[in-house]
């Protein structure tokens, strides 16, 4: 029997927060792309890998995390701005099937071109010197990178709400979203718009990469491994409902955390039952409008 | 030559048997014919949901670790020494899964299906990992034997890769008959009806989900023989079999080959097996040049090999590529 101390089961749900806000990120940036585009980014995954790869690259040019914490993102979202433009946009019109399957080939590239420059075998990406012990928060120690993953997945969400609230480009990119054409019809510039939010995408997906790093390790096909993680999440939450991403995000990374903590070997199992229970119950997800993304 | 290419396209099923049946004398070693023949039914059976019904599947491996399981752990643990008896269990498991992950992907249309055919098959995938007294886990299910066919008082070895070739070939030729049948019924013309408008056929009374889940269990159960066969010509059943890249192999054939055609598949998996044969000759990541190649055709070829020459051949008619 497991250590069912009120501190064990704390740090189990804490570790569950920590997963999840990685999720979140991943799958707000997908349903983001998908609500705006219409494209499911298949290579979200291997984005997110390519995250954690630059981190791993730019620690060891710059010797500071925090300096690959930043610039490793931007460097990621500046690939998917060169995708969209290079690539995705000329499939616009021809039905979701073919971002699909081209993002898809782009991942199984990427996997390899990763494997070719950085080896096969898995790299370790170590947390900041200063954030390498644990925090005392009086009912429980926790790691400190992990407080610190949790703190800027929160400010992350804030900050998108804020932009997507508050702002005027935030304004359009709601309208663009709901009817395109009458905001083209506005004489707004649609495809800066979409570039723009397409990289920021990308981008959170670069940064939950270089946060998954050290604590779950660099390796290759560590971004497949999760997109099939955010495809649940995405489904259970509601394809396009952004509250839905976290919410099923946060609900996903506690029970995989709980379930690893009582059974691991169900951990990778039930997150799929959650899926098939949602499906039963609310096939269009907690908080999807049904006949969305159909 | 224009009598020739009209005989093919008006026999495809003749042709594709007589083709696999020369096949093996015609290619650098035999092996490679089998494997072929193996992986284009693989296609065969995505190509019907993809192509012809217009449901992309990411979670075929389900089906084809199906077949494969099914068949191995008849013979390997149950210790039934019949490939007959063996097929069929590995049939009869991919079409049970088939319309269990059916009912439920189908509650959702659209781009949802790709991703909830792939959450269900990587589901599979675990539990197989985790079942290793059954399955094998990690090192996958061994000790499948190679048995001797006792037909009509002929022994035929199925250790000879040559009379292994035309035993799944026997197969392969029901199967694309059996397609080939499905398609010209109306309920092939019922299919085609919903890929290219699921709405207007449901307007006119057809039961679309119903007719989906149906060639769901169809598409399943041609993927299921494929992965049976697999499993009874290499004697073993690598937990890969399930795992999301074997999916992704019956995507990518289908699409270099031409979703929706009747050859595409065949093409696709030989232009697939041969490209790896050779370019892993030469280098380590032949992986990242089919990448590219796959996604070069979804940008420039979305119609595939076959679905872009079939209408530039004269006297092949268009039946085939619509």
């Amino acid at each position: 029997m497991p250590d069912l101390s009120l501190s064990a089961i704390a740090a189990q749900l804490f570790t569950g927060l920590v997963l999840g806000g990685i999720l979140v990120l991943l799958a707000i940036g997908l349903s983001l792309i998908f609500g705006l585009m219409g494209v499911v980014n298949f290579a979200h995954g291997s984005l997110y890998m390519l995250g954690a790869y630059f981190g791993f690259f730019l620690w060891g040019l710059t010797r500071s995390y925090w300096a690959a914490l930043i610039i490793a993102p931007l460097m990621v979202g500046l690939v998917g701005v060169i995708v969209e433009r290079s690539m995705i946009q000329r499939l616009y019109g021809r039905g979701p099937d073919d971002p699909l399957l081209l993002t898809f080939g782009l991942s199984l590239a990427l996997v390899e071109a990763v494997k070719l420059v950085w080896g096969k075998i898995g790299l370790t990406l170590d947390p900041p010197a200063q954030l390498a012990g644990a925090i005392d928060l009086g009912f429980m120690k926790f790691p400190a990178f992990r407080l610190l993953v949790i703190a800027i997945t929160a400010l992350v969400l804030i900050g998108l709400w804020l932009f997507l609230e508050k702002t005027n480009i935030g304004l359009i990119v709601r309208a663009g979203a709901r009817d395109p054409l009458m905001v083209r019809a506005l004489g707004i510039n649609l495809d800066r718009v979409w570039l723009l939010v397409f990289g920021l995408g990308i981008a959170m997906a670069g940064l939950a990469g270089i946060l998954a790093g050290p604590l779950r390790g660099v390796y290759a096909e560590m971004g497949v491994e999760i997109i099939i993680e955010c495809f649940v999440v995405v489904v259970v939450g509601g394809m396009g409902s952004l509250l839905g991403a976290v919410v099923a995000g946060l609900l996903i990374g506690e029970v995989v955390s709980v379930t690893s903590f009582f059974a691991p070997k169900m951990a990778e199992i039930v997150v799929f039952l959650v899926m098939a229970v949602v499906l039963l119950v609310r096939p269009s997800g907690l908080f999807g409008e049904p006949g969305l993304a159909e | 030559m224009r009598a020739v290419f009209r005989w093919i396209s008006e026999h495809p099923s003749v042709s594709i048997v007589a083709f696999f049946a020369i096949l093996p004398f015609i290619v650098p070693y035999k092996a490679l014919a089998t494997q072929v023949l193996v992986y284009g039914l693989f296609a065969v059976g995505f190509n019907l949901l993809y192509g012809y019904t217009g449901l992309l599947s990411f979670g075929h491996a389900a089906y084809f670790g199906l077949g494969a399981y099914g068949t191995g752990i008849t013979l390997a643990k149950l210790g039934w020494p019949s490939v007959w008896l063996a097929l069929a269990v590995g049939i009869a498991a991919a079409g049970a899964g088939g319309a269990i992950v059916g009912f439920f992907a189908l509650r959702r249309r659209g781009i949802y299906f790709a991703m909830l055919t792939l959450a269900f098959a990587q589901l599979l995938y675990f539990i197989a990992f985790h079942l290793s007294d059954l399955t094998g886990g990690d090192d996958g299910l061994r000790g499948i034997p190679k048995l001797t066919l006792g037909l009509f008082g002929w022994q035929i070895s199925l250790d000879n890769p040559v009379s292994f070739h035309y035993f799944a070939l026997f197969w392969v030729a029901l199967a694309v008959f059996g397609l080939r049948r499905i398609l010209d019924s109306p309920f092939g013309t019922v299919l085609a009806a919903i890929r290219e408008n699921g709405d207007r056929a449901q307007a006119c009374g057809y039961d679309v989900t119903r007719i989906k889940q149906l060639s769901f269990v169809f598409s399943a159960i041609f993927t299921g023989l494929a992965g049976a066969l697999d499993a009874l010509r290499i004697t073993v059943v690598p937990v890969e079999a399930l795992y999301w890249t074997t999916s992704g192999q019956a995507v990518i054939m289908t699409l270099l080959g031409g979703a929706g055609t009747f050859f595409g598949p065949f093409v696709g998996a030989g232009t697939y097996l041969v490209l790896q044969d050779r370019l892993s000759l030469i280098i380590e990541s032949w992986p990242l040049v089919i990448g590219v190649l796959f996604m070069s055709f979804v940008l420039f070829l979305p119609k595939g090999i076959w679905g872009t020459l079939s209408p530039k051949i004269p006297g092949v008619s268009t039946r085939d590529s619509s």
